[in-house]
């Protein structure tokens, strides 16, 4: 058995008065891609996004149990924000560049991490984008303005980004549910490629995008982990009669 | 026709009028007040001597420059903090009626508050300091309120892109957040800078209402007649207009001048409300365009 | 922990204090203007023992301008009456124009009210009031003058009441235009659906859907015309008597300060008594204020 490189442990999720996540156990395996499936509004987002930490943003969010990345608990106080941030990184589910140049938006996380040579700079914006796949559109315009990309080229740089600051995880918010089916198949090469690497956890609304990228599915129901297991097992066998509803298409 | 009807047809008619009533004002307005200023038009009116009005525009050029060297960092600063940092509550609340207030309490009393704390009980006589201190209270309202609309209405994607990358919040908002609102945040300064060369009121006993200045000093900062000496008393161009009034019978000219002056700050007033339509045309077609 | 991150996290936590130091600055300088003001405004009642209702409600003005030399009279009524009766007639010549323009510009002609009338309340706005005064002093006083031949020539309370109109009605038309836009379409609609005409639905439907919103408004240019200073004092012929018409001339209470702090001895009655005037000012301001707040979180709530 191979270790976990995050760990959920009896996780209950509250916004205010609002319980969105019950006793949510989850191991999450290294150079695995897991995908978290589920209607909306089921709380896979809000469990990806206490991953890093991203719900400290919304106001009344409460959060016990515990989830440990490398076996130290993100939440008490041994790590701090910043570090965990950098260390697991993020993609959106709009593509969301900064208004600046493509080079910036690349550069922007190792600038503020302390890096100020232009050489290394250079290099991290290289390595970074063609990890992305996406050196060789831009290459020729890193010091035009990331707006003016197209949805499936910002989405890239954005990986590219959350890349330069050599995170070990890599969260995926239903990154390609703002994209075109082009784009969308070149961004699921992409994360296949990446887990090499990295380990990635991906939030789709798309069950066909879960069957073929990830290795271990979870499917959420409001506010329950129904169903974890290998991505083959629960998709041709289910165990639970709603996760079986679910993937034929009968609700959610 | 119903009574109902012809009622319609002659309330629209009164709106029509009044409308085109208003706008047909203006037209005449800033006409008949350029025109009278070009009218008695005279070539010494653009020097630095006797009936010139050059010192009066370089002091309030300097003495809005002042003024917003202190104002756009408090306002920006503060702007940032209802934006990012206020938390609903007590405080919140005077912070907000705080801010009304110091952009709706009338200038004067500004001003009398500038005389007093700058003039009064610093033993100073007239001086531009005083003055720009002063119009900067009048501006950092304008810049706070822009400042906060400004990052309140950036996508919420730009923060968390950011943070989720690692930074810390401070380093959110000045690296993406402040820059990324920055065409707003102009409008604010350029409204505020607009503000400043129009006022009179809040200057009459701050800034003082004489001049006296020797170019050759210009660069002898602490000489008394140094133009860039900022404790020398600095009379600005609209309160230029307000000592011609009384001053009319001591100078022939003084009508002449008054309408020159007049003619070139409704000119500058035009030039400002023109730019800040601009950039926030141009931002509006960026939000809109989208990509 | 690295250097790096505890270097962030210390500087993150020094631009938090930067921040919330620019908010406090802004709340201690008001609170201080309050109290500077509420200091040297109190004088000529608790140095030179005047009671708040000679200042208020009489019209003996004749205080003394000596350093230390208190016993004249300090009755403001004239300066006081002479701001209100100035204020409100302004208003009233205003508010037709003004509701008339903002609804003119949603409810009648929205394009030209978009293309043309935005800009020019932008302009009306940022013209200088020294410059409106100058105008009114030049041009409008002239008018009146040559039309009614008043004793002391134009400078009157007309005059005045008009600059003041010219002066809030941009102030006045674009908040009553906001309200009237913040209507929601569906009132228009039910009511156009039971065959109302357009002056019929903007009369009994949207306006006063809108009267709030135009509250603030009123409210809004009231504040900024019982401030406004140097134009008035340029049209209103600064005599220390009550106006006895339209036509004749008076004195604000700003036009009064504007025209006298800096003549009279600091310290002296006269100056104190002129700073009251400034702390009345200060008052009746803040006053508005907070009643414009108190009408905006209503509109908020509803």
């Amino acid at each position: 058995m191979m270790e976990d490189k995050i760990t959920i442990k009896k996780l209950n999720l509250y916004y205010s008065d609002f319980h969105a996540l019950h006793d949510i156990n989850v191991h999450i395996q290294k150079n695995e891609i897991t995908a978290f499936i589920g209607p909306s509004g089921c709380g896979k987002s809000s469990l990806l996004r206490s991953l890093n930490r991203m719900n400290d943003l919304v106001e009344g969010c409460r959060i016990d149990g515990s989830i440990k990345l490398d076996g130290t608990d993100i939440y008490n106080g041994d790590l701090d924000v910043t570090v965990l941030r950098q260390r697991v990184g993020m993609v959106f589910q709009r593509p969301n560049p900064f208004p600046m140049s493509v080079y910036d938006n690349v550069a922007y996380g190792p600038r503020i991490h302390g890096i100020t040579e232009k050489k290394e700079l250079d290099e991290i914006v290289e390595t970074s984008l063609k990890q992305a796949a996406i050196w060789d559109d831009l290459k020729d315009r890193l010091k035009k303005s990331a707006l003016g990309l197209s949805g499936g080229q910002q989405q890239r740089l954005c990986i590219a980004r959350a890349l330069a600051v050599k995170p070990e995880v890599l969260l995926m918010d239903e990154p390609t549910s703002a994209l075109d089916p082009i784009s969308t198949s070149k961004i699921e090469e992409l994360a296949l490629e990446l887990k090499k690497n990295y380990t990635i956890v991906i939030v789709t609304h798309n069950m066909q995008q879960a069957v073929r990228i990830s290795d271990k599915t979870g499917f959420f129901l409001l506010g329950d982990l129904v169903e974890f297991g290998e991505t083959d097992q629960l998709f041709s066998m289910p165990k639970d009669e709603r996760t079986e509803k679910y993937i034929t298409g009968r609700f959610g | 026709m119903s009574r109902a009807k012809i009622k319609d047809r002659l309330m629209t008619g009164i709106f029509y009028a009044i409308g085109w009533i208003m706008l047909a004002f203006l037209l005449y307005l800033m006409l008949t007040i350029i025109f009278d200023g070009l009218k008695g038009f005279q070539w010494d009116f653009l020097g630095a001597a006797g009936n010139g009005i050059f010192n009066q525009f370089f002091n309030t050029i300097y003495l809005v420059f002042l003024s917003l060297l202190v104002s756009v960092p408090i306002g920006i600063g503060a702007g940032v903090y209802l934006a990012e940092y206020a938390k609903e509550g007590k405080f919140l609340t005077i912070f907000e009626i705080s801010i009304e207030s110091l952009s709706s309490l009338p200038s004067i009393v500004i001003g009398l508050f500038g005389y007093l704390a700058f003039i009064m009980w610093t033993g100073m006589s007239w001086n531009i300091l005083a003055g720009a201190l002063t119009i900067s209270i009048l501006s950092i309202p304008l810049i706070t309120t822009e400042t906060n609309n400004a990052i309140r209405s950036l996508p919420v994607e730009y923060k968390e892109g950011s943070l989720s990358l690692g930074a810390t919040k401070s380093e959110t908002i000045r690296k993406v957040l402040i820059p990324a609102a920055m065409p707003q945040i102009l409008t604010g300064v350029i409204m505020a800078a607009g503000r400043g060369f129009g006022e009179a009121a809040a200057l009459l006993y701050t800034s003082g209402q004489s001049t006296y200045i020797n170019w050759q000093n210009f660069w002898k900062v602490i000489s008394p007649s140094s133009p860039l000496n900022p404790f020398r008393s600095g009379e600005t161009l609209a309160l230029h207009i307000w000592a011609m009034r009384t001053e009319g019978a001591l100078n022939p000219s003084a009508t002449q001048i008054a309408n020159f002056t007049s003619a070139v700050l409704v000119v500058l007033a035009l030039l400002f409300t023109l730019v800040t339509r601009r950039i926030s045309d141009r931002m509006r077609k960026r939000n809109n365009g989208g990509n | 922990m690295d250097k790096v991150v505890q270097k962030a996290i210390a500087k993150d936590k020094r631009w938090r204090a930067v921040y919330i130091a620019c908010g406090l600055l802004i709340v201690a300088l008001t609170l201080l203007m309050g109290a500077f003001l509420l200091y040297q405004g109190s004088q000529t009642f608790l140095k030179a023992h005047h009671s708040v209702w000679e200042f208020l409600f009489t019209s003996d003005w004749a205080p003394l301008d000596k350093t230390g030399m208190f016993g004249g009279k300090v009755g403001a009524a004239i300066y006081i009456v002479g701001s209100l009766e100035t204020c409100l007639l302004g208003l009233l010549i205003c508010l037709p124009f003004a509701i008339g323009s903002a609804v003119f510009m949603t409810e009648i002609s929205p394009k030209i009210g978009e293309k043309f009338f935005r800009p020019a309340t932008e302009i009306y706005v940022s013209i200088p009031s020294v410059v409106y005064g100058w105008f009114g002093l030049t041009k409008l006083v002239p008018i009146i003058r040559n039309a009614f031949h008043p004793k002391m020539g134009g400078f009157s309370v007309l005059a005045a009441s008009i600059v003041l109109a010219i002066m809030i009605f941009p102030t006045i038309t674009t908040v009553a235009a906001d309200a009237i836009k913040s209507v929601p379409n569906s009132y228009r609609e039910g009511a156009y659906g039971l065959g109302a005409t357009r002056w019929q639905v903007i009369g009994k439907v949207v306006l006063p859907a809108a009267s709030g919103g135009i509250l603030t408004g009123v409210v809004l240019g009231l504040a900024r015309a019982i401030g406004e200073a140097l134009a008035v004092a340029m049209v209103i012929g600064m005599t220390r008597s009550f106006a006895t018409s339209l036509l004749s001339p008076t004195s604000t209470l700003t036009s009064e300060i504007a025209a006298d702090m800096g003549n009279t001895a600091q310290g002296g009655e006269y100056n104190l008594a002129l700073w009251s005037m400034a702390l009345l000012l200060f008052v009746i301001s803040i006053v508005l204020i907070i009643l414009i707040h108190k009408l905006d979180n209503g509109k908020k709530e509803k």
